[in-house]
């Protein structure tokens, strides 16, 4: 996985099992000797915090599922048990539900990080899409896993978006009978949302694995968007890189924690604390902050099939992100007209976001389709002209040239 | 090219102005303040008590509360002899017995608040046709938690003329929709407390909503306390990360 020379072991067990299964050596080059960029700014943490939060994730879930009945009639008050009986339940419920939304926080300023430095273009191309993958995982498992308590939001939020593929043309109704198991929301929907819910975490570590060794090849990205030339362009990894994540977790668990003690239900909605029932639909179905944008996308459109396909097309797009954008330049940096609309698309997102959680109806509705267009154009007209049209400035010949030229 | 940004930026605030405050939304809800604001803030167990007197001599005879026990009634400060007595008085279904017969027997401190009726329909039956909900969880399962069931026991007034209340119904300012099944409780007097503070219709509210707050968070406490610890712990690992940081990337430059 990495240049550096093979260390050798002077231990002689390190060395036995090194060489019967090098491992020592695996995790030699590509955690410690492993050539990072020198000029890392601290957008380059979220990468190594996903990872955090991925684990924190699949540690709280495997001891909240030890409490948990996947059952219709018992897990809303199984849940209630493990916040009121179960020695320490509520701190790891409340880990696990913010958890979410922090994960969440941490791969869209990843993904942000992405699309401003450029970091998505060659070589990076399958990098990139297996970010994506991870992406598309990451909602699945989010949004079976708001089902699981099984309270109000939980199952009219699940109604929502497994009807959404009645949507699909002559087969649709089968599609959404077989997703649930029956002819409505029901128990088998209940457990094979569970069981999917605890199986997706691991194939996303699965392929947070693929992610890195796909990093590890093409090595990082970095803010002047050039590639390593010279030995001098590059640090080890360790102890540079592994104290500066440290540092990250730091600072990031103190965000998280705030959260977790202080307000925990501050990213829930209160419905959710009301037993599922089917008979009562709650005034306004929203769902979870992170899927805001596309819930905006998905009502934009006045055509049912319309919205569903603009919605996977949302992130679909981002698969032809490397061939979308022309421009010979990788950062930002040095585009300065790309850097603004770098700016006014994240705007553009995030009204998306506050769009998703209005009502659809007067000035929201025109505001969803204009920004859902814009979206849109973003990528599919914006990026491709730019890369012809835009004029760069210089971008430096390596990383440590403009840093010598700074100390001179 | 600044000048783009800024005017997208002017644009997206001149969208957010324009589509504020959604007409759907219920009443607005005041805020007030609690025993338990903030990061120091902890329940006062003089509140929950008589918040508990409330519940008991008035809401639990409509509304159960079915995921608190007994047992969890030592969190307000009351003995384990008083809380007995207090089970006892409420009878709950047990058995088979040795002979297969299912029999009545007093409640214990592990059984969970008796409901005041068997089922939903015989609630509903006793109310009108309208469910008293379950209040365990009354204070997260609604905006404002503590401050809307405070609103909503003072929210009764005459309703305005252009409105007409259905039969059955009462009118509340802080009820969506403003028709509610349940009549108005809170007068003064209503109970009488033992720690001596006088039992306005105000305090009265206050106090429920307090003990409803309990009901749904019992954690509180606990949490607001192991979260300054662990707080004050980070602050003090992240410096030292910080500090450890500095010195590793010193001989870089």
């Amino acid at each position: 996985m990495s240049s550096a020379p093979a260390p050798v072991w002077n231990n002689k067990l390190i060395k036995w099992v090194d060489d019967r299964l090098p491992i020592f050596t695996l995790m030699h080059g590509s955690a410690v000797a492993y050539p990072t960029p020198k000029n890392l700014n601290y957008w380059w943490n979220f990468g190594s915090l996903a990872l955090f939060v991925l684990v924190v994730m699949l540690m709280t879930g495997i001891f909240l599922a030890m409490s948990y009945t996947p059952h219709v009639d018992h897990a809303f008050n199984s849940v209630e048990r493990i916040m009121r009986d179960v020695n320490y339940g509520w701190l790891l419920r409340y880990l696990h539900m913010n958890g979410g939304s922090m994960f969440f926080i941490v791969v869209y300023i990843h993904l942000f990080r992405n699309l401003y430095y450029g970091s998505y273009k060659a070589p990076r191309e399958i990098l990139w899409w297996i970010g994506v993958i991870i992406l598309l995982a990451m909602m699945a498992t989010a949004f079976m896993g708001y089902v699981l308590p099984w309270g109000q939001m939980s199952f009219w939020g699940a109604t929502v978006i497994t009807n959404l593929f009645s949507a699909v043309p002559v087969v649709g109704d089968y599609i959404v009978s077989w997703l649930w198991g029956g002819f409505s929301i029901d128990n088998p929907t209940l457990n094979r949302f569970f069981s999917l819910h605890y199986l997706l975490p691991f194939v996303i570590f699965g392929l947070a694995v693929v992610h890195l060794w796909a990093l590890h090849t093409s090595k990082s990205n970095n803010p002047l968007g050039v590639e390593i030339k010279t030995p001098a362009d590059s640090i080890p990894f360790h102890p540079y890189y592994t104290i500066k994540d440290f540092y990250g977790v730091g600072v990031f668990l103190i965000f998280y924690m705030f959260f977790v003690f202080y307000a925990p239900n501050f990213f829930g909605e209160p419905d959710n604390y009301i037993p599922a029932n089917p008979l009562v639909t709650p005034p306004h179905i929203v769902p979870e902050w992170y899927f805001l944008p596309f819930y905006a996308i998905l009502r934009a459109i006045p055509d049912k099939l319309g919205g569903v396909v603009a919605m996977f097309g949302a992130i679909i797009v981002l698969f032809f992100l490397p061939w979308l954008d022309t421009s010979k330049v990788r950062s930002a940096k040095f585009r300065p007209i790309y850097k603004q609309f770098f700016w006014i698309f994240l705007i553009d997102c995030i009204v998306l976001g506050w769009v998703g959680a209005n009502p659809p109806e007067g000035h929201f509705v025109l505001i969803g389709q204009i920004s859902t267009a814009y979206y849109f154009f973003h990528f599919l007209i914006l990026m491709p002209v730019l890369g012809f049209l835009e004029p760069t400035r210089p971008v430096p010949a390596s990383i440590s040239q403009p840093v010598l030229k700074e100390k001179a | 090219m600044r000048s783009l940004l800024s005017l997208a930026l002017a644009a997206a605030v001149g969208v957010f102005a324009a589509g504020a405050a959604p007409a759907s939304e219920g009443p607005a809800i005041p805020k007030r303040t609690w025993s338990w604001d903030g990061v120091f803030g902890q329940y006062d167990v003089k509140q929950l008590q008589r918040g508990f007197l409330v519940f008991k001599d008035v809401c639990s005879n409509c509304h159960a509360m079915k995921l608190v026990a007994y047992r969890n009634l030592t969190a307000l400060g009351l003995s384990e002899d008083a809380i007995k007595k207090i089970a006892a008085e409420k009878e709950v279904m047990d058995g088979p017995n040795d002979a297969g017969d299912m029999f009545k027997r007093p409640a214990r401190l592990s059984d969970r608040i008796v409901p005041p009726f068997p089922n939903d329909n015989a609630a509903r039956s006793a109310n009108n046709g309208a469910l008293p909900p379950d209040l365990s969880l009354m204070a997260k399962a609604r905006k404002g938690g503590p401050d809307y069931i405070h609103a909503l026991m003072m929210g009764y007034k005459d309703p305005p003329k252009d409105v007409t209340v259905a039969d059955g119904m009462n009118y509340n300012t802080a009820f969506p929709g403003n028709q509610i099944a349940m009549p108005p409780q809170m007068q003064d007097d209503l109970v009488t407390y033992a720690d001596g503070t006088k039992a306005t219709a105000d305090q009265i509210a206050q106090d429920i909503a307090a003990f409803l707050n309990w009901a749904a968070e019992p954690e509180l406490n606990e949490r607001k306390s192991l979260g300054l610890k662990t707080m004050i712990f980070l602050v003090v690992l992240t410096a030292m990360l910080y500090a450890l940081k500095r010195k590793i990337w010193a001989d870089l430059h």
